[in-house]
Parts: C-alpha cells; structure tokens; sequence
C-alpha cells in the first residue's frame, strides 16, 4: 500500500528537517502581519518621569542562596525557598518569620504559596513538589504534616497552584510539565514539547484560565492547553535559556527573560515576538522578569547582582537598581503593585517601592 | 555561558588599537609598570562606550575584575576595580604573550604558562571559559561520603600545590590560616607527587629571580589573581552541599547531602566568604545534552504543532499594539508604582490604611476600584467585592442563578479529584435538572452535550455550559449593571482617600503592626476544610 512507503521514509533525520523547515515557514508566515513596531506605536505616549524605587525591607534569614519565591495573597506574606533546603515563610512587612521548614534536599528552586493562604508547596533536587499546610499549632512540626504531590524525574524547576489550593501546576529539569491533584497526588496532564529542562512557567490571567506558558533550555516559550496538554503556541527567538516567563496584565502577552542578556514580549494574538529589551552593556542572563501592575514596568533581576526596569512599551531602560551583592535569582510583584520582592544568592531578599 | 563570550567581546573590544583603553606607563609606587592602564581609565572607557552612568560602569568594571579578565596590580589579592590610578592589566593568553620575560620558557614559549592551565579564561571553544582540568573535579565527587579516596585531581592539583609551594618557600612557611589548610590538604592528595611540585616550585622560584621587578610584580599578580578567580566553587556548609560541576543521577533522592567529600573547591579557597562568580548552580540540559528523548514522537508534535500554528488567524501587528497603549491609559492611575497610591505606599510610610481600605470585604469602596469594575467584567467578577454587588444586581434582575452556577462549575474545575462525581451531580440537581430550583436558561445544543457528558462526568464536563452563562453575564448582565442605580451609587459613594504624606522625620518612624496569618482564621483541622474551595475566600482585613 502507499502508506507503507511512507512509513519507511519517516527516518528520524527526515522528520526533524522537516520539522525545521517548516518551523522556517511558520516564522515567514508569522512576518507577515507585522506592518508596525512596538516602539513605533508607543512614540505617542508620555515618557516616564524620574524613577525612584528604593530597598524598603531586606528579609535576613536564609542561611544560603535564595532561590525562589512568591506572594501570599494577602500582599504582604511571602514565601522563600533557599539552597540548603530552608524554606521560610515572612510577613515581610514586619520581617517577622512565620513558619519555617528544612526539606530533605538542598537546591529548593520552586516554592508557590497557595490562594487560600494556608499552605505552601516547594522543591527542587528530590524531583517532587511537596505541599505544607500552613498552622499555628503549639509546638508546629510542619514537616509531619507534609503531603509529596508531584513526582517527576529530574529537578523541580517551578511550580504554581492554579484558581485553587486543589491543583499544582510543575515545571522540571525532565523536560515536562505536569498538572497535579493535590489531594491524591494524582497526574492530571502532562505536557510534553521541550526539547530539554523546562525552567519557568506562568498561569495565564485570562477569563476562561485554560492556559499556560513555559520556558527551557531549548530556548522555547510554549504556550499549553491545560485541558488537553497540547502546545497551542511556540516561540523561538531566544539565544539561549529561558529562566523566566510572565503573563502581561492583560494575558495578550508574556515576557520572557533569558541568559542571553535579553528580555523579550510576545504577544499571543499576533502569535510572535514585538519587542527586546536589551542593552550592550548587559552582558549577564535575565534570572527573573515580572509587569508593574498595569504592564507599563518590566522589572527583571538579572545574574550581574542587578535589577534593571524596562519601560514595555517604549522599549529603553528606565532605571537599574543595585543593592543586591550576588544574582538576583526570582522576582515577583506582589498582587497589588504596591512593591517587588527580588530573591538573591547573596541569602536575602528586597522589597523594593 | 554566553555571558562569558559576551565579556570576552567586550575585553577584545577594550583592547583594540584605536578605539579601546590606551596602555601607558603606569606607577606602583616607585616601581614603573609598563603597558597598564588605571581603574579611571577602565570606568571612563565603559561610560563613553555604553552610555551609562559611573555606578553602572564601576559595577560592570567590578564584574570583569572578578571574573578575571583584568587583574589589579596594586593590591592583588582583592579582586576589586577602583576608579583611581590604580593600575590594571588584561589577563594574558600564554601562547600569545605579549611580554616573554627572562627565563626559562614553558610549554608554550612563556614563564606565564607555568602557572596557567591549558585554558586560560579568554579562550576559544571551551563554553564555560573554564579551564578544562577543573570539569574533572566534579566528577571525582562519585564517591559519595566514603573515604578520602584519591580522585583524578592531578593536574588542577599539582598546580595549585605548586603556586601554594612557592608561598611557603618564599615565606619560609609563614602561610596565612586558610593556605596551610589547603596546603595540606593538597599534600595529604597527591603525596605521590610530591617531590616533583617542590620541584617545580623551586625552579620557578629562581626563574623568577632573574626577571626585571616590574615583570615579576606584573607574573605575581597575574597569578594571584587567577587563583582567586579560577578557584572551584566552594561546596556549601550546613544543611549539605552540592558540588555544581557534578551531575545529580536521576531518581537520586536528596542527592548532595553531606556524604559528598570535600571537593577540590574547599582545598582551594583562597578567597574564604567571597562569592565565587563562576559558580552555576545545578546542572542544565540544553539541546545537544538534553535527557528528553528526542525521537519520532517529538519531531511528529512538532511537524503537527507547526501545520495547525500556519493555519492560524493571527491580528496585525498594529492591531494588536494598539491595545497595549489602550490597556496602558487604563490602569496606570492604578498602578501604585506608577502613579502612588492614596493614602500612602504601606512600604514606604510603614502605614497600613491603603491595605485597610481596599481589604476584600469592605463597607466602602475605594473610587478606583469601583471604576476598575468598568473597566471590563473580569475585575468585577474576581473581586470579592464585586461579585457580591453583582449579585446584588441579578437578583434584582432574577438571574442571580447564572452567577451561582458559574461558581460551581469553578468549584469543579478546580476542585479535588475525588470530589468531581458529587459536584457535578450536585451541580446537576441545582441547576439543569428539569425542574430544578434555579434552573439555568443554556441554549438547547449545549444543554443536550451537558447532559450526555454528565454520564461520564469529568472535570471539564461543564465548560461548555459555564462559558455560554458566562458570556451571558458578561454580553448582556454586565453592560445593565454599569447602566444602574446600583453601579452608579457606588461610585458617587465611593471614598477617595486623602494622602497622607511621608514623614520627614525617619526615627519617627511608625510601629508596623502584624496582621493576622490567612492559616490563622481557622483552628488547626480546619485549614484544608478552607482551602477546598477556589480563591474566592476572603482575606483576613488588616489592622490598621
């Protein structure tokens, strides 16, 4: 039959240049509708003014590098997760350590603090996503209460809850990422597509919250389906690993920021990259990358012990801020806009208004 | 590493003839250094070519003096750029040395190579810009915890036990605390070879003795500072460590614990407390090393995600820009690092008032939020606030239903595994049986798909259903709600604070109150009966 000669000529070298050259196809297709530049539409909007931002609190506790973390809904509790395994939860408003716990391995480079307020997932190294409630019992001992959600086999790189404290969404050094019941540990979807460690993703804001974004170290930003587990979108622009992706406000678009020295936007319904933010004179990878509240700010911390602002629309630099004495290695807004928390392997953390 | 190539381009371009630093003459007291240039002329050079400003400069120039691309001549063992005379040379590549002092000649045609590896960090091919003896240390941690088993150091070791062999003649075994330890610890190593690192030391020693003062001050900062630099990342201490250079093995749980012996790093810190800047952090794959099977499967998705991605509609660039600048207009005056926030920044006064005011459930509505739930549906339905005076709306209207089922079919979505049976049969018995108590009006082809799904209910069972009420709300509900009384009251009702200026007087500083946990609200068991339900609990008011 005819099939059966095709099927001989799906060899492996065949597929994959196939694969490329239509990806070639796709970027041409995709250069078609691009008739104008974000910088070029932006020129009529106001420039920013005199941009002051300054350290409000510096969180001293971790007795190594910060790696990770994240905002309590109630936008002043935090949650940090660091290299030798302590992950502590904060009021950094007071600076006051709620709760803390040592996990079984060293390199914690997810933690994710859950809607409710209640509980905290984390890992890194021992290939799981583990989940802690949060109490205030007399004599706590939170590792008893400990439930292992997620397993993968290699690292955790990420991990977010979704709308609720029932679902992990993970990211891993395993190449995938995977949709999780907390309650049973169960594997709900998988997402296979990267071609090696996927480092970051992001939850989409959008109304129908069916959709998220990852980055790897295939330099690809994929955009999944959560129902299905299928990529629906793919970019690959990037010179090399991406360890930070973020949804615009909007969720029309996300950041990305990566180790070759570039953050970049895509925006979704034009379906390609429309603009990098860049500068010679930074030469050292983008760790982290998260929007101001109303997307104007792209705050990203970078290798080179920096933090450098980005003005999204116009595409310059607006300011770069020092203060940290080793990488920024996360760097999240908190969910009001009123301050950034930046994470830094010299064992603090910032908030930064 | 791409940034390494990056500043190595940057130091190529520094050095050009015509456009990079001009080397002069410099002094070190009263010692002439030939070909150097001073930490003045490095930060101008940077600001002139960037366009940034000296803070940025001096930190950019800092980064290329520790990683070793410059070295300081004054004050060798601090790896640090100053913006002053101090003189500064660029780290030599041995087989292109510019300056082939006196004496006996290397491998390579020059004294500089006695100390150097067979890779310099400016270099060619090599990714990390490491030299290559020291990608074999890591793999000597294999021997997890046992013994002090010789590992494959030799040549990283003997190298270093040289350069520490040289300081112990020449100071006549007066080392400082750290380099006895490594010195020791070297010996204890490679005690085989023993004789031939004395051997070596002494005989660079007396080379060394027969150059020009200038050249030997210039050889012995140059390697100073490349062992400060070149040293491997010291494992960490309490809690375990992890050698980065190593793998960790898949399936390997709490892999890098202290079982892990001291690596050559330790024996090599010659710089204790400083942070190593060629440390990485664990292991990456990228394409060429990557553990994800690259096969048919993969290259099929592929083949297949780029036939459906050329079909697709896709909006004009300018189209889709222009909603940016649109959204942007909208929410810059609420974006309090934008536009401040009323009554004050809590993080900058220390004062709590803006978070009182605009908690989840309160009795007055600030003025900006009440004008973001104009701005479209989805923030007045996700907040808390605002979906209660929605349903305040459709209950006049009789359809307060529609918002209740939409709810329940978010508790689906993102409930427990183990619940999605119950929920949607109860979702079932409220809303879409015949006859049900609050019968929900889904169009008849959506209604018959439902009710064949629920036979076999999953999580997604009820999208259809949800999306079509919830574009109902949001087509129809939505724009009456912001045509009415309702909506209109609270806005006229809502309060804009006044601001509250900050204090002048820092060591006034106000006392910052702590605010009741979210994991306090409930007694302990409780938590997790609270945290079922999708973010639509309120968050804890704060105290003011």
């Amino acid at each position: 039959m005819a099939t059966e000669g095709l099927h001989e000529n799906e060899t492996l070298a065949s597929l994959k240049s196939e694969a490329e050259s239509l990806k070639g196809k796709l970027e041409e297709e995709r250069a078609k509708l691009h008739d104008v530049e974000l910088h070029q539409v932006a020129e009529r909007v106001e420039a920013l003014g005199q941009f002051v931002m300054k350290t409000r609190r510096t969180l001293k506790g971790h007795g190594n590098k910060v790696l990770c973390m994240d905002w309590c809904k109630d936008k002043r509790r935090i949650v940090s997760s660091s290299q030798d395994g302590k992950v502590i939860v904060w009021d950094s408003f007071t600076t006051n350590k709620e709760h803390a716990v040592t996990m079984p391995c060293t390199w914690v480079m997810a933690c994710a603090y859950a809607p409710s307020g209640c509980a905290i997932a984390c890992g890194g190294l021992d290939n799981k996503c583990s989940v802690y409630p949060l109490t205030f019992e007399k004599n706590e001992n939170m590792a008893a209460k400990k439930k292992s959600v997620a397993m993968h086999t290699n690292y955790l790189s990420a991990c977010s809850f979704t709308n609720s404290d029932m679902q992990i969404l993970t990211a891993s050094g395993d190449g995938t990422c995977a949709l999780w019941d907390v309650e049973s540990g169960q594997l709900l979807q998988s997402f296979h597509g990267h071609g090696a460690d996927v480092l970051c993703l992001d939850l989409a804001p959008s109304e129908t919250g069916n959709t998220f974004v990852s980055g790897g170290c295939d330099k690809k930003a994929m955009v999944w389906d959560m129902r299905t587990g299928q990529c629906v979108q793919s970019f690959e622009t990037h010179d090399s690993d991406i360890n930070s992706v973020r949804y615009y406000p909007s969720g029309d678009a996300f950041a990305s920021g990566s180790d070759d020295a570039t953050c970049r936007l895509y925006d979704l319904r034009a379906d390609r990259e429309v603009a990098i933010y860049s500068k010679e004179s930074i030469i050292f990878g983008a760790s982290s990358v998260d929007f101001s509240l109303s997307g104007r700010l792209l705050f990203a911390g970078y290798n080179d012990y920096t933090i450098n602002v980005w003005d999204v629309l116009k595409g310059s630099r607006v300011s770069i801020l020092f203060g940290h004495e080793n990488r920024v290695s996360t760097l999240r807004v908190s969910p009001d806009g009123t301050a950034f928390c930046s994470g830094s392997w010299d064992h603090t953390l910032r908030i930064w208004a | 590493m791409p940034c390494l190539s990056k500043m190595e381009r940057m130091i190529v371009s520094m050095q050009d003839p015509d456009m990079g630093i001009k080397m002069r003459n410099q002094r070190l007291l009263i010692t002439v250094i030939p070909h150097a240039m001073t930490g003045n002329d490095i930060v101008e050079w940077l600001i002139q070519k960037y366009g940034i400003s000296e803070e940025e400069s001096l930190h950019l120039g800092n980064l290329i003096v520790k990683h070793g691309y410059i070295y300081p001549l004054k004050d060798p063992r601090s790896l640090v750029l100053r913006a002053d005379e101090s003189p500064y040379r660029f780290q030599v590549r041995p087989h292109r040395a510019r300056h082939s002092p006196n004496g006996h000649r290397g491998p390579r045609g020059s004294c500089l190579s006695l100390f150097l590896p067979h890779r310099p960090p400016i270099s060619g091919p090599a990714p990390s810009g490491r030299p290559r003896s020291w990608t074999t240390v890591g793999t000597a941690g294999t021997n997890q915890g046992c013994g002090p088993s010789p590992a494959p150091l030799s040549a990283a070791a003997s190298l270093a036990a040289i350069y520490l062999a040289k300081k112990n003649i020449r100071k006549q075994g007066d080392l400082i605390e750290h380099e006895k330890d490594n010195y020791n610890l070297l010996h204890k190593r490679i005690n085989h070879t023993w004789d031939f690192v004395v051997m070596q030391a002494r005989e660079q020693l007396r080379a060394a003795k027969q150059r020009r003062k200038g050249d030997r001050i210039v050889i012995d900062c140059q390697e100073q500072a490349y062992w400060l630099v070149n040293r491997p990342p010291v494992s960490a201490g309490r809690g375990g460590g992890l050698d980065p250079h190593s793998r960790p093995r898949p399936g390997q749980r709490g892999w890098g614990r202290r079982g892990s012996p001291p690596a050559l790093s330790m024996v090599l810190s010659l710089q204790p407390g400083a942070p190593n800047v060629l440390e990485q952090g664990p292991e990456r794959r990228n394409c060429h090393t990557t553990r994800v099977q690259l096969n048919m499967d993969y290259y099929k998705r592929e083949i297949e995600y780029c036939r459906k991605a050329m079909a697709r509609t896709r909006v004009k660039s300018s189209i889709c820009l222009e909603g940016y600048i649109k959204f942007n207009e909208q929410y810059v005056p609420h974006d309090p690092i934008m536009s401040g926030c009323l009554p004050s920044n809590p993080w900058i006064t220390d004062d709590t008032t803006y978070w009182a005011m605009n908690a989840p459930t309160v009795t007055t509505p600030t003025k900006l939020r009440v004008e973001r739930w104009g701005f479209n549906f989805s923030e007045l339905i996700n907040d808390p606030l605002g979906r209660a005076q929605l349903l305040e709306f459709l209950k006049k209207e009789f359809s307060a239903e529609n918002l209740s089922f939409w709810e329940a079919c978010e508790e689906l979505r993102y409930g427990e595994q183990s619940r999605i049976a119950e929920i949607v049969d109860s979702i079932y018995q409220q809303f879409l049986a015949p006859g049900a108590t609050r019968w929900v009006n889904i169009d008849s082809k959506t209604m018959e798909r439902t009710l064949e799904g629920i036979k076999t209910p999953h999580r997604y069972v009820m999208d259809d259903a949800q999306m079509h009420i919830y574009m109902l709300m949001k087509k129809d509900s939505y724009p009456r709600f912001l045509k009415s009384d309702l909506y209109k009251n609270l806005l006229a009702e809502a309060v804009i604070p006044p601001e509250t200026k900050k204090r002048v007087f820092p060591f006034m500083r106000k006392q910052r109150h702590s605010s009741p946990s979210p994991a306090l609200l409930l007694p302990a068991g409780d938590a997790e009966e609270k945290s079922r339900s999708p973010s639509t609990a309120p968050v804890p008011e704060e105290e003011s």
